[in-house]
């Protein structure tokens, strides 16, 4: 930096003498650069005896210079400074000079450095109890809001762009039909396949169509469109709402006094809630499209007689039993969805965290919400 | 001044898809200037800033590092001169699952062979020079936004910089923050014998410091000036630069 030259520099180099009793001057030599190997410090620390008390710099033989220097020199400083030794800066390049003024203008902020604190078992545990509690707390409170804003909605007084609902709408409904359509034909095509091989078996065959149409219809149509809108959709309303907390956009709803949660999230939750039934029955559909690709094509079943056998094993209960669940499923998913978005933090670690925490938080809602729903209709004698 | 030329801009045009932004930029950045790119808003400046270092390819036109066409190189090429360039943007751009500690390491971890001791003392030495001493562990979420764009600066100056750039440095800082950014500013160019671009309409940072610069009209789609800020304030005949010196006060 100091001087730029051509050729190949000698490396960085360091040596010592005394020219005076109580002085120590350091000399440095060839290219202290970045990249280049520089003297270990322990040098300078044997050349600095107890009886220097002054030290000097010799940079006649530098060739070349940069930050390698100057934090080997800052070192050189700090340590005199620890032993009451002068130190004559006066030998040094003058860019590195000022380099050293500059680094030492600003006092180093003593209570900035954070405290690395052990912390006890107990200690770990209570913090963490009462994060759960907190976040539990949160979770109330924005189901709370979320009600509200949906009272609002029924008595006609919400405020959002009916625009922004058809535009979530045909994203959590249309464009979600292909990859639903794949999932829900392969689940069924499995579940038939895997039933077909045990049913023969008993030479009962003709029940894969019982198995796929009940499994599907009741619970698994609900369940794999649930799963897939978690993954979709649900993880991204929370980055879309995410982004939004980190520029601001969500402050500068509430300070024109616009309820977020009503113009953001209640379109999302409508949206979804209102397709994911719709996306359940087509779900449905698909099973047992697939469970009629094994049926006709490999067990050789007459497609009327399959589609009899369904009719005859579907009842109208499982029907209804399955778009409940999965209109609950609209309501799980898009609240996760919303509400880890609206929690994000400040930075871009924390949209993606919102999105992990979005996901999975809906996929468990998913699955306890089946396991309760089929427990209660159990207990009321729906089976 | 007749220092040698480190960035050559040689009828350099810009564009977008093909919406024109900017033709016929011709202009040469000096070894030690503090070159202001200037001009109203939207007529191109961060775009040209963003040729320069790399991010965005010119529509016609060349740019030379000392004698290096810098689009002719192949990207690894590129790298290699950029290795040599600090940029620091508009918000900081630190990134934020990182510390501060780890923002300026990074650089150095990625091109020098340094122990990580030595990266340590070094992160701690650029956080010093930028004021920010003893933050090392904080995170960009965790400091203000003046702190976040002088760790910026310190992630850019990690390498010992020949250039560095700054996209509106003192955008959103108060007037005693911006004074001393700019005295920073200077510093850095003096101690490193750095040459500074700058992309800024903030007429006291220009007045203060700047010693070259290049005027961007959004309307005719070219620079209509170019030179000392001093100078273009005395001389200048044109009165879009005129008015944008004076702020458009009348004299």
């Amino acid at each position: 930096m100091s001087s730029s030259n051509s050729g190949p520099s000698a490396p960085a180099g360091l040596s010592f003498s005394r020219p005076a009793p109580d002085t120590l001057c350091v000399r440095f030599g060839g290219a202290w650069k970045l990249g280049s190997r520089r003297p270990a410090f322990s040098e300078f620390e044997k050349a600095l005896t107890p009886d220097v008390r002054r030290l000097v710099f010799d940079t006649d033989g530098l060739e070349d210079w940069d930050s390698l220097l100057v934090t080997y020199v800052l070192r050189i400083v700090k340590s005199c400074r620890a032993r009451d030794v002068a130190v004559d800066q006066g030998g040094l390049p003058e860019g590195a000079r000022r380099l050293i003024a500059l680094s030492t203008a600003v006092p180093r902020r003593k209570d900035a450095a954070r405290k690395v604190t052990k912390r006890s078992f107990l200690f770990i545990v209570g913090e963490d109890t009462r994060a759960f509690v907190l976040a539990a707390r949160d979770m109330l409170t924005f189901i709370g809001e979320v009600s509200v804003a949906f009272a609002r909605l029924v008595r006609g007084r919400a405020r959002f762009r009916a625009g922004d609902l058809g535009l979530f709408i045909m994203e959590c409904g249309a464009e979600a039909l292909p990859i639903v359509s794949l999932i829900s034909l392969l689940v069924g095509l499995i579940l038939a396949f895997v039933g077909a091989v045990q049913l023969a078996v008993f030479g009962a065959q003709i029940y894969v169509a019982d198995l796929v149409g009940i499994a599907m219809v009741r619970v698994l149509g609900a369940v794999m469109a649930g799963i897939i809108m978690a993954g979709r959709t649900g993880s991204s309303f929370a980055a879309q709402l995410g982004t939004m907390q980190v520029n601001e956009e969500i402050d500068a709803l509430q300070t024109l006094g616009i309820s977020p949660i009503e113009f953001l999230v209640l379109p999302r939750m409508l949206a979804l809630i209102v397709m994911m039934p719709l996306l359940g029955i087509y779900s449905d559909l698909m099973g047992i499209l697939g469970g009629v690709i094994v049926g006709v094509g490999m067990l050789d079943i007459n497609l009327m007689e399959y589609l009899h056998q369904t009719q005859n094993a579907v009842r109208l209960t499982d029907f209804w039993i399955g778009v409940f669940t999965a209109a609950v499923f609209g309501v799980l998913v898009s609240l996760s969805g919303c509400l880890r978005g609206m929690q994000c933090g400040r930075d871009s670690a924390a949209v993606g965290q919102a999105t992990t925490s979005a996901v999975v938080t809906g996929i468990v809602a998913i699955i306890v919400a089946t396991s309760l729903i089929t427990i209660a209709c159990n207990m009321v004698g729906l089976n | 001044m007749n220092a040698e030329a480190v960035i050559k801009v040689r009828n350099v045009t810009m564009a977008y898809g093909g919406f024109v932004v900017m033709r016929d930029l011709t202009f040469d950045i000096r070894h030690g200037d503090i070159f202001i790119i200037m001009g109203g808003s939207g007529c191109g400046k961060s775009t040209l800033m963003k040729i320069l270092v790399g991010l965005k390819p010119p529509a016609a036109g060349e740019i030379f590092y000392h004698d290096t066409n810098f689009w002719q190189l192949p990207p690894g090429g590129r790298k290699d001169i950029m290795k040599g360039v600090g940029v620091t943007y508009q918000s900081g751009a630190l990134w934020s699952a990182m510390t501060l500690a780890e923002n300026v390491a990074l650089p150095l971890e990625t091109y020098t062979d340094l122990s990580a001791d030595e990266i340590a003392e070094l992160v701690s030495y650029k956080l010093s020079l930028v004021g920010l001493a003893g933050f090392e562990s904080y995170y960009p979420s965790e400091i203000s936004g003046g702190m976040r764009k002088r760790a910026g600066l310190a992630r850019a100056i990690a390498l010992d910089p020949e250039i560095v750039f700054f996209d509106e440095p003192s955008a959103g800082l108060d007037p005693i923050s911006s004074r001393s950014l700019d005295d920073l500013i200077l510093q850095i160019r003096d101690s490193l014998d750095a040459t500074v671009v700058m992309v800024t309409h903030e007429l006291p940072s220009i007045f203060a410091i700047s010693n070259n610069s290049v005027f961007l009209d959004a309307e005719t789609r070219t620079m209509i000036a170019s030179g000392d800020p001093h100078t273009l304030l005395r001389e200048s005949k044109n009165p879009k630069v005129r008015a944008f010196l004076t702020r458009g006060e009348k004299q």
